[in-house]
């Protein structure tokens, strides 16, 4: 028979099985509690330690034991409240006195499978390996035959064009003396594509849902500002679900993009508010995938819907929202696919791009070609295997998905094949900006191909603090427990983060950004457009990724 | 005249004649199409081979005098410079010009292809009243090894450039004027957007969009694909090469169109250094600049002759006695056009439109 306690603890994890071990100095600590409180899995708690003290008293050596009871701060070894290293602690602490240190011999995932539920979580892959773009280099130079542009003094014009242009040769011109006109098509049925002129890094899909209402406010105000102040005419994609019905009747509304997904969220809102916008809004993206878990639906967990999201979405407060895999009415690219980017712009009048995203595949090709022959598609937004997702399975995240760099690559040197590579833009998202170099990242996208980037993790991070990295720090996204407040519907949680700040902060991260594309493009000689598929200019140290992308092996 | 203006300043790379407006022993040979190249003895026969199996009957061949005291080209002298004049195949005789054309174009480059690998043929030019003389080496030499100051080759319409390319292999095809169905540029400066216009202008689907050994290759067929395929009139090369930004767009009365043509054309915008002289298939030549790096580039003389050159001591060497205060240097957003005939130059620019002042 087994006695109660087992005493060798045989069936306990021990620390060094965690991926993040807490540092707490129990000299510094002055038991304030306030680490305990901010961590927002409890993986640290306040338990008291019987410790043997040896002293002596009087004015001869006489050494005596006494056992006393401390307070300290302990790590649990409960997986399911395991230490995310996000760092809160050490952040409210007023001592220096604790610190989660990362282990990287930790066997975290061995264990993380209790009661049968695969790790789930936020973020994206984590894979701190530099990724393909970070490898990237730009290695035309402008030099004596062709003298460099000055990055301070020359205008640039860093601006892309979002929707579908006509082939130079169905454009409906006619000439009327030494002067072009527009008049009859040659060709077709005399529609013009809507097209939109933005700034080629654009803030990607994240929802009212997914986003705390302050961080969405925050991002919100930022994109006006940079728009309306500072003349970058950023756009920012809603993500599934809609946004404030008093934002979408508002001048504002043509900063952003309105997404469909499959779940539709939003959308009876959306649709009752179309009469009454006095702008249209700068595209509507229908999304059929997402880089971070590709072929995977969305979930918004019923404890985040609360009565603004319920509002918004148009659905009761606290039920799980499920958004399927799949569009569950499309069986078809040309026919089910087509008709729905036809009857989204039939909604405005066919005077707002409209666009599919798709997750980063090996399949991509076939969409491309089926949108590169479908007229009314304004643009093609693939979303690489790095981007990020507010919730899903470990697996999905790490495992799943196509690296962004070759999936546009191919797709561009498809469209060039075809002569269509001004005809229909692509859009790269998933890890632009993953180790902070959100420019070069997007420049280099850009020479191998894509009009324009999204932006969503690296905006949490740079605009919102967001603890998040490649070493599983933090993620916790899904549990509605945000420590910085980004992801989470808790009040007591998003009232941390002051919108303000982060407006403030998106128009910093654009600022620099661009003058950091400047400082890429000057050299190279460039500024009137961008330099879209001046494979040229690329160069790379290992010689697969060169061959592969078809640009320079350098070393 | 046009090898004179090169005493004050060339690299000594080579030598890049187109002659238009022909006279001399061509002026009897209007409208028949001129075939000019270089070959070696077994180029020529294949050529000649296949110029007769198309239905091409050769009724004049000429050929430079060479001066044989003068230094042979770098690349030592080779078996045959030439322009031939031909008359179309019978079944061609009667047939649209751009049906003609559509049959030179092929021609040419079936025999480039012919004689491409094996360095036996090349052939720069195939288009009525027009000549082209290409070799490397210093053009002064060259001219005078070819006794180009003999007056056997003549032409009212002079495109000249003393230099090879400078930014690749030493490589005839890819010497400058460019010439393509009556068009023709040659560029001073390098074309940082090369790879993109390259793709761009390769996917037209156009046959002789092709070659691209020279960046500024595609100069040449911007002009063709503008004026020629797409229809625009003239002035709209230049704001298709340097497009204005959406702001200037609203300031011009065309300003819908040439936002559509902007959009539709983006991956056509250069970005210089590049200055651009050229002619049109009816004798109209042109200097452009790109928008911000600009090379030197002047236009000067009086309604029957004109000089657009790179220097301005070039066009005092070419034109001592003239006006210079009617002299021109494109700008930012100005053109320079002389009418056919160098009847007269007119000023245009991309805000302002034509300026009207007389000539």
């Amino acid at each position: 028979m087994d006695p109660a306690t087992r005493l060798d603890q045989n069936h306990e994890l021990s620390l060094r099985e965690f991926p993040y071990i807490i540092r707490w100095r129990d000299g510094r600590c002055t038991r304030c509690g306030r680490c305990t409180a901010v961590c927002p899995v409890n993986a640290i708690e306040a338990a008291p330690h019987v410790h043997r003290r040896a002293f002596s008293e009087g004015g001869a050596p006489n050494p005596r034991a006494q056992r006393v009871i401390v307070h300290v701060v302990r790590q649990v070894t409960d997986i399911d409240r395991y230490c995310t290293g996000c760092g809160a602690c050490m952040l409210v602490c007023p001592n220096e006195a604790i610190e989660p240190e990362y282990n990287p011999r930790h066997k975290f995932l061995t264990y993380k499978n209790k009661g049968g539920v695969p790790f789930r979580r936020g973020g994206r892959r984590n894979d701190p390996a530099p990724s393909t773009l970070d490898q990237l280099k730009f290695i035309r130079i402008s030099m004596l035959t062709d003298p460099a542009l000055d990055a301070g003094r020359h205008e640039f014009r860093i601006r892309t064009l979002l929707g579908r242009n006509l082939p130079p040769e169905a454009l409906p011109l006619s000439r009327r003396g030494d002067r072009l006109v527009v008049g009859k098509s040659r060709s077709g049925n005399g529609f013009i594509p809507p097209v939109r002129e933005i700034y080629p890094i654009r803030i990607g899909s994240m929802s009212i849902g997914a986003l705390s209402p302050h961080m969405w406010e925050g991002l919100a105000m930022g994109v006006a500002y940079l728009n309306e102040v500072e003349g970058m005419p950023v756009v920012m994609a809603t993500g599934e679900g809609g946004m404030p019905p008093r934002l979408l009747k508002s001048r504002f509304a043509k900063y952003f993009i309105l997404q469909i997904a499959s779940g539709y969220f939003g959308w009876d809102e959306i649709v009752h508010a179309i009469p009454e916008m006095s702008e249209d809004p700068a595209a509507v993206e229908i999304k059929y995938g997402q880089g971070a878990k590709p072929g995977d639906g969305g979930l918004l967990m019923a404890y985040k819907v609360l009565k603004l999201i319920a509002q918004i979405r148009g659905v009761p407060e606290f039920v799980d929202l499920a958004s399927p895999p799949t569009h569950q009415t499309k069986y078809s690219i040309e026919e089910a696919v087509a008709k729905m980017i036809q009857s989204m712009s039939m909604a405005w009048g066919f005077r707002v791009p409209v666009y599919p995203k798709i997750s980063g595949t090996k399949t991509a090709m076939a969409v491309l070609n089926n949108l590169a022959r479908n007229p009314y598609a304004g643009a093609l937004c693939i979303d690489g295997e790095d981007g990020g997702t507010g919730a899903a399975y470990n697996v999905s995240m790490d495992k799943m998905g196509h690296p962004i760099a070759s999936n546009i690559r191919d797709c561009y040197l498809d469209l060039v094949a075809q002569g269509k590579q001004n005809e229909l833009p692509l859009i790269a998202a998933g890890g632009m900006g993953k180790t902070g170099n959100l420019a070069a990242n997007a420049a280099a996208m850009i020479m191998l191909g894509a009009s324009a980037v999204d932006t969503g993790k690296h905006i949490m991070q740079a605009a919102a603090w967001c603890f998040g990295d490649e070493y599983n720090r933090c993620n916790l996204c899904n549990t509605g427990r945000c420590p910085r407040g980004i992801t989470t519907q808790d009040p007591k949680l998003y009232r941390r983060l002051d919108p303000d700040v982060v407006a403030e902060r998106v128009v910093e991260v654009f600022k620099a950004a661009d003058v950091e594309l400047r400082k890429i493009f000057a050299p190279l000689g460039r500024s009137t457009e961008l330099p879209i598929g001046m494979s040229d200019a690329l160069g790379v140290a290992n010689k697969e990724i060169a061959e592969r992308l078809r640009i320079s092996h350098v070393c | 005249m046009a090898l004179d203006t090169m005493k004050e300043g060339h690299d000594g790379s080579g030598l890049g004649l187109v002659l238009k407006d022909l006279g001399g022993e061509f002026e009897k040979f209007k409208g028949l199409p001129v075939l000019s190249g270089i070959a070696s003895a077994k180029g020529l026969r294949d050529l000649d081979n296949y110029m007769y199996a198309q239905g091409f009957e050769e009724i004049h061949m000429w050929q430079p005098d060479i001066d044989g005291s003068a230094p042979e080209p770098e690349t030592g002298r080779r078996d045959h410079y030439f322009a031939k004049v031909y008359e179309f195949p019978q079944l061609y005789r009667d047939r649209a010009q751009a049906r003609q054309e559509g049959l030179l174009l092929e021609a040419r480059l079936a025999l480039r292809a012919l004689g491409e690998e094996d360095e036996s043929i090349f052939v720069f030019s195939f288009y009525p009243d027009v000549v082209t003389l290409k070799e490397v080496g210093d053009p002064l030499q060259l001219g005078r090894f070819f006794r180009l100051q003999d007056g056997s080759l003549r032409a009212k319409i002079i495109l000249a450039q003393g230099r090879q390319n400078t930014n690749y292999d030493i490589y005839l095809y890819a010497c400058h004027p460019f010439f393509l169905q009556g068009y023709c540029t040659m560029t001073n400066g390098e074309n940082t957007a090369f790879v993109p216009i390259m793709e761009f202008l390769s996917s037209r689907g156009f046959p002789g969009y092709m070659g691209y050994n020279s960046d500024s290759e595609v100069f040449a067929h911007i002009l063709h694909y503008t004026h020629r395929q797409l229809g625009y009139p003239l002035t709209y090369y230049k704001d298709v090469i340097t497009p204005l930004s959406e702001q200037e767009i609203n300031s011009r009365a065309d300003g819908e169109a040439l936002r559509l043509i902007r959009r539709s054309l983006r991956p056509l915008c250069i970005d210089g250094p590049n200055c651009v002289i050229g002619f049109t298939p009816d004798g109209t030549a042109f200097m452009v600049q790109d928008a911000k790096k600009l090379r030197p580039g002047i236009v000067g003389g009086a309604p029957g002759k004109y000089a657009l050159v790179s220097e301005e001591c070039g066009l005092d060497e070419a034109l001592p006695v003239r006006d210079k205060t009617r002299d021109f240097s494109p700008m930012k957003y100005d053109m320079a056009i002389v009418s056919p005939g160098a009847g007269k130059l007119t000023r245009w620019n991309q805000l302002s439109g034509f300026k009207k002042t007389p000539a």
